[in-house]
């Protein structure tokens, strides 16, 4: 299809036209819609949160002050731009894009709707088309949302040390190895997932989760899904895992010195890879656009087209999660550091590996023919064998810390 | 289009080779490095494997360049350096002879196979390319089943790697009173 772009560089011929004129759509509507939505996050957050803490919340802009957001963002943009001194200014200003844009890349690759039920397989006809909802859909899917999330330590670590400052430094060095380390076992829950699936195309991950058994969150036994949730979180920096913008210990953390439009752009990726890591977990383990079914029973929005039913959907199981979020940050104090290394790397990594192995070994009982029950018991045998070993290496190594008068 | 993606990702990746070398700032330093590997990772897409591409950029990309200017920043070496200080007086002739070398074997290695730069290959297995997930299976099959002794070897090294990192880094008991002084 792209080869006819040098034979017909005018566009007249009917081949090119409508898909690339569905592509630029697709594209302009997925942007569109990524800002709007959070834009609506933002303003969500704020009126939640008053909520739970018996405030009243943004009410002056527009009605119930949901044009708030809109009145922050013209008053960023008209605010002075600052450099520092020190900074180096080449970094400094890239910072801000490198946080931004891989907010959006990941939003590319989740399937916004479509009709997923009987043999439709999420494929919609579009002027004459067939197309799906989502802007891409390459076929290593699901890992171009884990390069995306592991490029965007970039913006934050450069931030931080571009500015020329400590506290920025600090503060970004925290954030990106909170991010590395996390990162494990966000990609081994995936794994999980992806094991069952049996594809990393996410259109594929959402069309084998056709009714409520079929869901991943019950199919690969809900551990990995706790795993991603918790993985996700931090890797959003967001509370209980903030640490990145401890006010207390470090002023405002790696955007400290970032001042009006480059300081709303760090802003808004925050939010805007809050809206899409939600829009992953429903995409992974709860079905996507799918519909809630449980055996041939099919909750159906009547008048509704399918298509369009799936985004809707889409729509309300992200505000679920949009809500959980809120409310981890209205409710969960902040971990300290040691105890979120802690958790990363002695619970949640050891923890999404073991469950890994154990759906692993159970697809190899099946392949083979082995009872099922024999071979979850002799594997979860072994893993609490290796449970163990590792329980008692940290206990040692404790034991040898202490000796030697180490604080933590 | 085949041919304008291979100029723009070789630029990426020339650009980002030229800048690792030249930039005094050793952050510059490792974003040029960046730069190649994404140009590296576009090549990979642009021969359709793309699961490469994403490993290539989870990986390097992701976590090892992220790794470098992580140990650039804690260890305070992110300043302009003075390149005209040399501590090893025979580093810099030795790797000149290293990449006369480099570049006569490739030269060479080039104009040996002269021929097979205009034989047309078969090319990629297109009938597999219609399964999106045909990539990974033939990788995965390939490395667990005729690479395996490689495979497992290279993880073994990379083990030991990483013990005695910590073997060597960890202070001996009753040793950290003098050196903290």
């Amino acid at each position: 299809m792209m080869y006819n772009f040098a034979i017909d560089p005018l566009l007249t011929g009917k081949v090119l036209w409508t898909p690339l004129l569905i592509v630029l759509l697709k594209v302009v509507v997925v942007f569109a819609v990524g800002l709007v939505a959070t834009m609506l996050m933002v303003w969500f957050e704020r009126k939640v949160i008053a909520g739970m803490q018996n405030r009243i919340g943004p009410n002056k802009a527009g009605p119930f002050g949901i044009l708030q957001t809109l009145a922050d963002g013209i008053k960023l943009f008209f605010k002075e731009d600052l450099i520092p001194e020190r900074s180096d200014r080449f970094v400094f200003k890239l910072a801000p894009y490198l946080a931004f844009v891989p907010a959006f890349l990941t939003f590319a690759i989740i399937p916004l709707g479509g009709d997923f039920r009987g043999d439709n397989d999420g494929l919609v006809t579009w002027f004459g088309q067939q197309t799906r909802v989502q802007l891409a859909d390459p076929p290593i899917g699901i890992l171009f949302a884990l390069a995306i999330s592991s490029i965007a330590i970039y913006g934050i670590m450069l931030a931080g040390w571009s500015s020329g400052s400590k506290y920025p430094l600090l503060g970004s060095v925290r954030a990106s190895a909170q991010m590395v380390s996390y990162e494990a076992a966000l990609g081994l829950s995936v794994a999980a997932v992806v094991l069952v699936s049996g594809t990393l195309s996410t259109s594929g991950i959402v069309a084998r989760q056709s009714s409520l058994g079929n869901w991943n969150v019950i199919v690969t036994g809900i551990v990995p899904f706790f795993i991603f949730m918790i993985a996700a979180t931090a890797e959003l920096n967001r509370p209980p895992f903030d640490l990145v913008e401890a006010e207390q210990e470090l002023v405002g953390g790696f955007n400290t010195e970032y001042a009006s439009l480059r300081f709303a752009l760090f802003y808004l990726a925050e939010f805007m890879n809050t809206v899409t890591m939600s829009a992953l977990i429903v995409t992974l383990f709860f079905g996507g656009p799918q519909p809630i079914s449980v055996g041939s029973l099919t909750v159906d929005i009547p008048i509704i087209g399918n298509a369009f039913e799936g985004t809707i959907w889409l729509l309300l199981k992200v505000l679920v999660f949009l809500y959980i979020y809120v409310w981890f940050r209205a409710t969960l104090p902040r971990f300290r550091y040691d105890q979120l290394m802690d958790l990363g790397w002695k619970v949640l990594i050891p923890a999404s590996l073991g469950w890994f192995i154990l759906l692993a070994a159970q697809r190899v009982g099946q392949d083979a023919g082995w009872d099922r029950y024999v071979v979850t018991i002799a594997t979860v045998l072994i893993l609490l064998v290796c449970y163990s070993l590792l329980a008692l290496a940290q206990r040692t190594s404790e034991n040898e810390r202490k000796r030697d008068g180490v604080m933590f | 289009m085949g041919l304008f993606v291979f100029v723009c990702a070789a630029a990426m990746v020339l650009v980002g080779a030229v800048g690792v070398v030249t930039r005094n700032n050793p952050v510059h330093a490792a974003l040029s490095l960046v730069l190649t590997l994404f140009g590296i990772a576009v090549l990979f897409v642009a021969n359709n494997a793309h699961f490469l591409a994403a490993v290539q950029v989870i990986v390097y990309a992701g976590a090892i360049v992220v790794l470098f200017l992580f140990v650039i920043m804690l260890l305070g070496v992110d300043q302009a350096e003075d390149l005209s200080l040399e501590p090893l007086t025979v580093q810099r002739p030795l790797a000149l002879v290293v990449s006369i070398g480099v570049t006569g074997v490739i030269i060479a290695a080039v104009l040996k196979s002269q021929d097979a730069l205009f034989a047309r290959g078969t090319g990629i297995d297109s009938a597999t390319l219609q399964d999106a997930d045909a990539n990974i299976r033939q990788l995965s099959r390939s490395i667990f089943t005729d690479y395996v002794f490689a495979f497992e070897v290279t993880s073994v090294l990379l083990l030991i790697a990483v013990v005695g990192t910590v073997v060597m880094s960890r202070r001996q008991h009753g040793q950290h009173v003098e050196e903290s002084v």
